[in-house]
This record gives C-alpha cells, sequence and structure tokens, in this order.
C-alpha cells in the first residue's frame, strides 16, 4: 500500500516541503511539459492560441482523453487494454448497424451498443483475472477478433465495409445534441465531447481519490499480494476497469458514429497505443500502481497541442510521430526518477 | 456463423499459415530446387489452352481488411472468378515483406496465374521473379505500372498514378484553383505521392518541380481516426487560407474534408479519388466538385479473365500494354447512374 499513497502524493513523512511534495506527484513532469509546449506553439503561430485554434486542439484531444482517463485507470490497476482502440469501431457499427439494418431508434441501437462494450469488457476481465495470463496477450486477442468481426459482419450484411445513414434515424436530432453539438466561443466550435472528457476526468479523480474503489484500484496494481491478503477483491476490481475501458470506448464510439453518421469498418487501429501514449505521458506506470487521472488528461492534451500545432506552424505533419516518440521516452524517463527518488525517501 | 465472417476468420487462418510456411521455406535449402524441377517438368510459361480445366489464381494486394476501395477489388476478382469457375484466392498485407511472403506462399501452393498489387515494386521483385521461374503468369495490379514489364508480367490492370492525378490537377484548375491541399492518408504510398505530384503540375507547376509548393501543399492524415483528420484539415485551412482547393486520395478522408472545409468557413472546392455512398450525396449537393473513380472492380475482374484467356487460349491483351481502369469522373451529371451500383460493393 505504500506505493498506493505516495502516488497520490500523500507525504509519507511530515513536514516535507511543498515543493518535495510537488516533484513527487505523477503528473508533473505532463504539466511542466503542456506548459511549454503550449508556449513554444503560441509563439510559433497566432492560430494556436486563437479560439478557432483551442477549439480544434480540444476536440483532438477530448476523445483521446476520455480514453486515456479510462485507460489510465486500468493500467494504474496493473493491466493494458490493447481492444480499446478497435472496440471504439465495434461500437460505432453496432449502433450504425441496428439503425441501418433494423431500423431501430438511434437511443435504442445505442442502448444495445453499451450492453456489448460492457460484455466485452467483461469477457476481458473474466479471461484475464481467471487465467492469470498477461493482459497484453489476452487484450491482444480480442483486438484481433474484434477487427475481424467488425470487417467481417459489415462486410455480410451490407456488402459493402462502410454503414451510413445514422442521420435518418429516429432521434438522431437529439442524439446528436446530446454527443456531437458544438457551441460558438468566438471564431472556434466547441464540441460538446469536451464536456464529456471533462466529466470523465473529474469523475474518475473523485474515484480515485475518495472512495474506496480508488483504493483499490492502487492496491490491485501496485501489490496484488498484499492487497489480496487484506481482503482487497483484486478481481472483481480489475474486471470493473476493463469493463470501464469498454464504456469508454462505447463512448468515443457513440460520439464518433454521432458526429460523423457513418463509420468505416477498419477505423480504430493503432488506436489504443495513442491511449497508453496518453496514460503515461501524464504519468501512469507501466507496472501499474502509481498513475492519475489528470495526468492523463493532460497527456491528452499534450497529444492534441502537438498533432494540430505542427499543422499550424505550417511544418511538415510527417515529422509527428517523431515528437511524440520523444516525449513519451522524456515521460517515462521523468517517471522513473520520480519512483525512484519516492522509493529513496520512502523509510520503508 | 456468416459467409463474411467466416471468410474473415478463414483469412486469418490462411494468413498464419502462409506467414508461417513462406518463413520455414526460405530457410530450407531444398525449396527452390525443388522448385525449379517443377518448373522444368511442366513448362507452363506455353499455355495448356484446355478450356475446361479448373484454374486457381491468387490475388495478392496491400490493402488492408476493411479498406472500402480494396474490398471492391475482391468482389471483383471474386465475380469473375464465378463467372469463369476459377477459384480465386485473395490475400491481403499492407507491409511490403508481408505481401512478398504471400506470394511465396501462393508460388509453393502452385497456383495457376498471380495478381498482385505493388506499392513498393523492390521489395515484391524477387517474390514475382520466383513466381514467374515456377512458371505462374503474373499480371501487376494497381500500383507499380512502370516496373510492371520489366518484371516479366502479362500485363499491368491499373490507372498511372501520376497521368491521373495530372488529370485531376487540371480540372481543379478549370473550376478556378490556384492552391491546392493535397492530403495523404498512407505514409509511405508511392502512387498517392505521385497523385499529388500529378495534381500540382495539372495546376500549372513547373515540372521541374521548383514552384509545386507555390501551387500545392500537400499533409499527411491518419485514415484511421477521421474525426481527427477532420479537426486537422479544418486547422490546415485557417491557418492557410490561399488555399482554395482540396484534393483527398480515399473516400472517407473526402467526408472528413468535406465537414472540416465547413467548419473552417474556407471556400476551398473539394475533389476525391475513389467514392462511398457518402461522396455521392456531397457530389450531389454540390460539396465535392467531382471524385476520379478509378473503377477498381475492373483490377480485380480483368485481371482474372486476362490470365485465365491467356491459361486457356494463350491471348494476351494488348500485346502486354498496361490497362487502364480510369479515370472515370464522377460529378453532379452522371452521380445518379453510378451510385445505386455502389451499394453492391462493386463501385
Amino acid at each position: 500500500m505504500t506505493a498506493a499513497t505516495s502516488a497520490r502524493g500523500v507525504p509519507l513523512t511530515p513536514g516535507r516541503s511543498p515543493l518535495v511534495r510537488a516533484l513527487s506527484r505523477p503528473e508533473l513532469g505532463s504539466v511542466i511539459g503542456a506548459v511549454i509546449i503550449a508556449a513554444f506553439f503560441a509563439t510559433q503561430t497566432a492560430e494556436f492560441a486563437s479560439s478557432a485554434g483551442i477549439a480544434n486542439v480540444l476536440d483532438v484531444t477530448a476523445t483521446l482523453g476520455i480514453m486515456a482517463v479510462a485507460v489510465a485507470l486500468l493500467m494504474i490497476g496493473g493491466e493494458f487494454d490493447l481492444s480499446a482502440g478497435v472496440l471504439t469501431a465495434s461500437t460505432g457499427l453496432v449502433t450504425a448497424l441496428l439503425v441501418d439494418q433494423l431500423g431501430v431508434n438511434i437511443w435504442e441501437g445505442i442502448a444495445w451498443s453499451l450492453l456489448f462494450a460492457l460484455a466485452v469488457g467483461f469477457l476481458n476481465g473474466i479471461l484475464v483475472t481467471r487465467t492469470r495470463l498477461p493482459s497484453f496477450i489476452v487484450t491482444l486477442g480480442t483486438f484481433l477478433a474484434l477487427q475481424g468481426i467488425n470487417v467481417g459482419v459489415t462486410k455480410h450484411l451490407t456488402d459493402t465495409v462502410q454503414v451510413g445513414g445514422v442521420d435518418e434515424a429516429q432521434g438522431y436530432g437529439a442524439a446528436r445534441a446530446v454527443f456531437a453539438s458544438t457551441a460558438t466561443i468566438g471564431d472556434g466550435q466547441f464540441r460538446v465531447a469536451i464536456l464529456w472528457w471533462i466529466g470523465v476526468a473529474v469523475v474518475a479523480t473523485l474515484l480515485l481519490i475518495r472512495t474506496k474503489f480508488g483504493n483499490w484500484i492502487f492496491a490491485s496494481g501496485g501489490a496484488p499480494t498484499s492487497a489480496r491478503s487484506v481482503g482487497v477483491p483484486v478481481g472483481r476490481t480489475k474486471i470493473l476497469l476493463f469493463m470501464t475501458t469498454a464504456t469508454a470506448a462505447w463512448l468515443v464510439g457513440t460520439i464518433s458514429v454521432v458526429r460523423l453518421t457513418s463509420v468505416q469498418a477498419n477505423v480504430g487501429l493503432g488506436e489504443e497505443f495513442n491511449y497508453i501514449i496518453a496514460a503515461v505521458i501524464g504519468g501512469c506506470l507501466l507496472t501499474g500502481g502509481a498513475g492519475s487521472a489528470i495526468g492523463a488528461s493532460i497527456g491528452a492534451l499534450i497529444y492534441g497541442m502537438t498533432q494540430q500545432g505542427i499543422v499550424f506552424a505550417q511544418w511538415d505533419t510527417d515529422w509527428f510521430p517523431l515528437f511524440l516518440g520523444g516525449m513519451l521516452l522524456a515521460a517515462v524517463l521523468i517517471n522513473t526518477v520520480v519512483v525512484r527518488r519516492r522509493a529513496e525517501d520512502s523509510p520503508g | 456463423m456468416g459467409r463474411g465472417a467466416w471468410l474473415a476468420l478463414t483469412a486469418a487462418i490462411a494468413l498464419i499459415l502462409c506467414g508461417c510456411t513462406a518463413g520455414s521455406r526460405s530457410e530450407d535449402s531444398a525449396g527452390p530446387v525443388v522448385e525449379s524441377s517443377r518448373a522444368t517438368e511442366t513448362p507452363t510459361a506455353t499455355p495448356l489452352g484446355d478450356p475446361d480445366r479448373l484454374l486457381t489464381f491468387a490475388v495478392v494486394t496491400h490493402g488492408t481488411a476493411g479498406d472500402s476501395f480494396w474490398d471492391v477489388v475482391k468482389t471483383g476478382a471474386e465475380d469473375a472468378g464465378a463467372a469463369d469457375n476459377i477459384e480465386i484466392d485473395y490475400q491481403a498485407d499492407p507491409e511490403p515483406g508481408g505481401q512478398a511472403q504471400l506470394i511465396d506462399a501462393a508460388t509453393s501452393s502452385q497456383v495457376d496465374g498471380l495478381i498482385v498489387s505493388m506499392p513498393d515494386p523492390d521489395a515484391l521483385q524477387e517474390s514475382i521473379a520466383r513466381a514467374e521461374a515456377a512458371g505462374i503468369p503474373v499480371v501487376t495490379i494497381d500500383a507499380g505500372e512502370e516496373r510492371s514489364a520489366e518484371f516479366g508480367a502479362l500485363t499491368h490492370v491499373g490507372q498511372s498514378a501520376a497521368s491521373v492525378g495530372e488529370g485531376a490537377g487540371v480540372r481543379l484548375r478549370e473550376a478556378g484553383v490556384t492552391k491546392l491541399l493535397c492530403v495523404i492518408h498512407e505514409a509511405g504510398n508511392v502512387s498517392l505521392e505521385e497523385r499529388c505530384q500529378g495534381a500540382a503540375l495539372g495546376l500549372g507547376a513547373n515540372p521541374s518541380g521548383g514552384d509545386v509548393e507555390d501551387v500545392m501543399h500537400t499533409m499527411r492524415v491518419n485514415a484511421s481516426n477521421i474525426a481527427v483528420t477532420e479537426t486537422t484539415i479544418a486547422s490546415e485551412l485557417r491557418t492557410d487560407p490561399e488555399i482554395d482547393g482540396v484534393l483527398t486520395l480515399n473516400p472517407a478522408v473526402a467526408d472528413a474534408a468535406a465537414a472540416a472545409i465547413e467548419a473552417a468557413g474556407s471556400a476551398a472546392m473539394l475533389a476525391t479519388f475513389d467514392l462511398n455512398a457518402d461522396v455521392f450525396q456531397s457530389i450531389r449537393n454540390g460539396q465535392i466538385l467531382f471524385a476520379v473513380d478509378q473503377q477498381q472492380y475492373l483490377q480485380g475482374y480483368l485481371p482474372v479473365v486476362f490470365l485465365a484467356l491467356y491459361a486457356r487460349n494463350g491471348n494476351v491483351v494488348g500485346g502486354g500494354q498496361p490497362v487502364p481502369t480510369g479515370p472515370r469522373y464522377i460529378t453532379v451529371e452522371n452521380v445518379d447512374s453510378v451510385e445505386d451500383l455502389a451499394s453492391n460493393g462493386t463501385r
């Protein structure tokens, strides 16, 4: 439980200076990085800090952020979910296929899609906890299975690999208001997904800091054996965490299908790594037991700022992965230093 | 389980098996010897001329599963096979190395003909040579026209990326475009770069390449996240208000670009390569000026017919000259005639 308490920045010995306390917070590196990147692009191009520029950055950040927060919770709990990216396509496809093929109300489609996502998350969780196999392998399996199902089922039902016509469904107007509306502030169109992201981040933070379940998450990832011995239901916690990433994937898939009104069966591939990248840049440890939802959100913000900043600065977008890789390495190095310092400070 | 799901499952299993076979074969020194003896036993370079012979053709492309363009190519090949009593084995791997292994696997299974797309000809040269040494006739499709004859292919079925790009550029210039944004959705795909370069020439850039930047700006996007693609294009349009034309090379990216143009309040004209349902809609309501239809169904269908005619009757269409499948420009005038066909998965 030592890792758990220190990861949340609770001082281990009274009287430590606020600076030392701040340095041991997992999201510290990402906050500094975000400020530097924002300042840098703001000086490079006027577009970046304009209302429209901020709207574009937050548009990219929001859906990535929703996923990064859920993936961060799971990583704190000591597991990975590689199926999360492709599940955003699967959930969108379930909604679109039900609407397009059976003509159901879009809300009904969205509800079935949520059930589907929860089932996938539950399956991931049960497989990982029952078999004790690494979640990397188990969710790689579900990732590939979902990829095949996405294309195979879509092709079988529609003869093409794209499902459209979502905007002709009953209830689409209301769904659009909830999942894909925009608010114009200045000359920027801010998407409602930004509110979803902030909501998810706040709920996840309260969950981690204020609830018993939050303690269970840190304990399950940081020290599963001792956690079990003091009565933490590690298996149940992990299953719930997998269902959480699946629910986040459903939310993002729904936002996407309502916004674009169509889904192509091969989207979402490779996105799962962006979620992990954002969570790690935000201070999540790959070994579990440490990290924060705020950090993951800032990780997503760094991703969004860099991705759009490069466009605004009129640089060649070919270089974006290089920047991302550099930031990922920097984040991992900072995290390692923080962990080492924490270990040195810790009396035990 | 439905037919589609079965296809996906068997394809996945076949892919795994093929990968293993190809891998183990390259370590097996006896492999090539066996192969060359087969080549001398059956000189398949001279067609057998038996009209009733059951043929098996392998189609090896660089498309990803679920890509709308390649899905139509696959349907074209399968339809031609069904019409002509030919078994079609469609395999795809977006990585050149994987594609080479799939060709090797097809060679080992002694197919009667090979249909290959060549986005990276150098990487496939050795595998294609091995197939030809084993007496398997090869037709190249889509990308790789300039190297097709050199590799000894029977013919090439596709459209020259550069000339089609130029054609699109000319049309855009005639519509009044002076500065174009060309959106590339697959990093490292040579033919996409060529389309953009061709478009720049069509817009009036100097062929020596000096002033390409004046008339065209290229950008990379990730087609597996359409929402981000949309935002990125919008950012670009806001940053450079001089851009008055956008050319996308994929229909899903075209949808994103149409939304981006609206979001950015830009007056840029939009044109795209290839079709989907949303592109038809956008052409009809004027958001897309025209779509360059490669008619890729033909890129699947025709090679099967050509190889069958070669195997059964010794025909070589056009003496091996490349056969262009496009471009056909889809505009507001002819969109209605094509739209119904797209929902069948053949356009």
